[in-house]
């Protein structure tokens, strides 16, 4: 693998960039694995890549149906944040952003984080209240924080519509270190960095079915034959009740929703900060991509569905919202839009657990939020898959939390999942 | 678009109406036992394929439906009253 670095850089600039070897191999699979994990979107990689770093389980394969960052890797709209106040989210998603910060360092690959700033505008007083409690929360963590006042937020971002008399802006709620990233980027550098360390990609191999024995998974059914693996892990966010059936594992408190962005004509540049809009009012969030779109989104399209596209009634939905925050894109071309496939979860959390069969671990329901989380996703997920138990930070991120009443509920919006936006 | 057919006011735009949820749901008794209640409320069959579920006419009629739907084509082979005695009322005065 030749290593991205200056010295190369400029070497295979004079060689007519001849000597840059490939990203990952296309190998053969081998007769057993340690860990296979299925799901090669960005958590399945990263699950791979830490299995190799942090605990030095190598022979690991991530089979993905489709090729790597083709499913929802390559359908988000790139937001990384940590403003989470329930116990267990904040530790997590604190430290995901953390593994953000010197992601493109760690993985050799540039995946153009940039901390540009988390800004999520406020309009009414309760509104205020509520969104300065779980800021001051985040804050009492160690978390970066802090509320813009009318006059700062007009200083930092003048051309929103403050003149807005039904969601009139009064502020914002605001973290700093938060921002967004380049997602195909991501995918490919971990998929890269995994790949160094031995593990193997397998691509285009869409399981079918799985054989037990003792009770436990000994062989996946694949579209290009049996592979074979001691553990095994699912991270197939969207899908998982279609693998968990195939399992004959029964229900699942997730159902499939989906969520659909978009991204206008590139323009020069708008807006330098994730904006969403808002605390008490539409659930609408823009930034601009580092080659000048617009990348937006709002709400899900309200009824359960695995199809990978969107519908007509929330790009209208949409783009009202975008109008009422930012008149002046209004004249402003859509490029392209798309719909990724999420589990949406009873209580609006993830599950990083073990599962009734004994050899295989569920990292599933990352709703809204799956983007952020990778990094951490794969951390804590290969640390559950090594050492057999969970982190604290992942206790209760299990399936018999609800039983217990110890849901996770951020929004406390009860057991809808579509309502856990 | 999903077109709907409400069975009270013809064909309309899904965007008439509220998603409701899996219509298959029993829910237990109320002496049942916890685990009982917590597959009931928290856990889902989440079927890719065809489902029963109930949308609700809110911008309409107001009357809650039960839609048999694809969840990957989200094509619609029947649409009836939640009520099978309505259903019952509706058949009559065709």
């Amino acid at each position: 693998m030749t290593k991205f670095n200056a010295w190369n850089v400029i070497k295979n600039g004079l060689n007519g960039q001849s000597y840059w070897t490939r990203q990952w191999r296309d190998p053969e699979p081998k007769s057993i694995y340690d860990v296979v994990i299925i799901g090669g979107g960005l958590h399945g990689l990263a699950t791979a890549y830490y299995l190799a770093k942090n605990h030095n389980i190598k022979n690991v394969a991530v089979l993905e149906k489709g090729w790597i960052g083709g499913g929802n890797a390559g359908r988000n709209t790139t937001i990384v944040r940590s403003n989470y106040m329930m116990p267990g989210n904040h530790e997590f998603y604190e430290h995901s952003l953390k593994l953000w910060e010197n992601l493109s360092h760690e993985l050799n690959y540039n995946v153009m984080f940039s901390q540009r700033a988390h800004v999520s505008l406020f309009h009414s007083p309760g509104a205020k209240d509520s969104v300065s409690r779980i800021y001051n929360i985040m804050r009492l963590h160690g978390t970066d924080a802090e509320l813009w006042d009318l006059k700062t937020l007009k200083k930092k971002i003048p051309h929103l519509n403050y003149h807005n008399s039904r969601f009139p802006i009064l502020g914002a709620a605001v973290q700093k270190r938060a921002g967004n990233a380049r997602h195909d980027a991501v995918a490919w550098g971990y998929a890269r960095a995994a790949d160094t360390l031995g593990v193997d990609i397998l691509q285009n191999y869409e399981v079918t079915g799985f054989t037990r024995k003792n009770g436990n998974i000994e062989s996946i059914q694949t579209s290009r034959g049996i592979i074979k693996g001691k553990k095994i892990g699912f991270a197939v966010a969207g899908n998982t009740s279609v693998l968990w059936q195939m399992a004959e594992l029964g229900n699942l408190p997730i159902e499939s929703h989906k969520l659909q962005a978009f991204v206008s004509e590139a323009v020069k540049p708008l807006l330098d900060q994730v904006v969403v809009y808002g605390v008490g009012g539409a659930h609408f969030y823009i930034s601009q991509s580092d080659k000048g779109s617009m990348v937006f989104g709002g709400d899900l399209d309200w009824y359960k569905s695995y199809a990978q596209r969107g519908n007509l009634p929330m790009v209208q939905d949409v783009a009202e919202a975008a109008m009422a925050i930012f008149p002046s894109l209004g004249r402003i071309r859509l490029l392209r839009h798309w719909a990724g496939v999420m589990d949406m979860t009873m209580d609006g959390s993830f599950f990083i657990c073990k599962t009734p069969i004994s050899n295989l671990y569920l990292n599933a329901g990352w709703n809204y939020g799956g983007f952020k989380a990778s990094p951490a996703s794969g951390w804590y997920f290969a640390d559950l898959i090594a050492n057999e138990s969970p982190h604290n930070y992942v206790q209760n991120h299990n399936l018999e939390r609800f039983e217990k009443g110890i849901n996770i509920d951020e929004r406390g919006a009860g057991p809808d999942p579509k309502l856990h936006g | 678009m999903i077109r709907i057919n409400c069975p009270y006011c013809g064909e309309r735009d899904h965007s008439e109406f509220s998603y409701g949820g899996d219509a298959t749901i029993n829910y237990p008794s109320l002496d049942a036992s916890e685990k009982e209640w917590t597959e009931a409320i928290f856990f889902r069959k989440n079927i890719k394929g065809f489902q029963f579920e109930t949308w609700h006419h809110s911008n309409g009629c107001r009357m809650w439906l039960v839609v048999e739907r694809s969840t990957v084509t989200h094509e619609i082979k029947s649409v009836k009253p939640c009520h099978p005695n309505l259903q019952k009322v509706v058949e009559n005065n065709k």
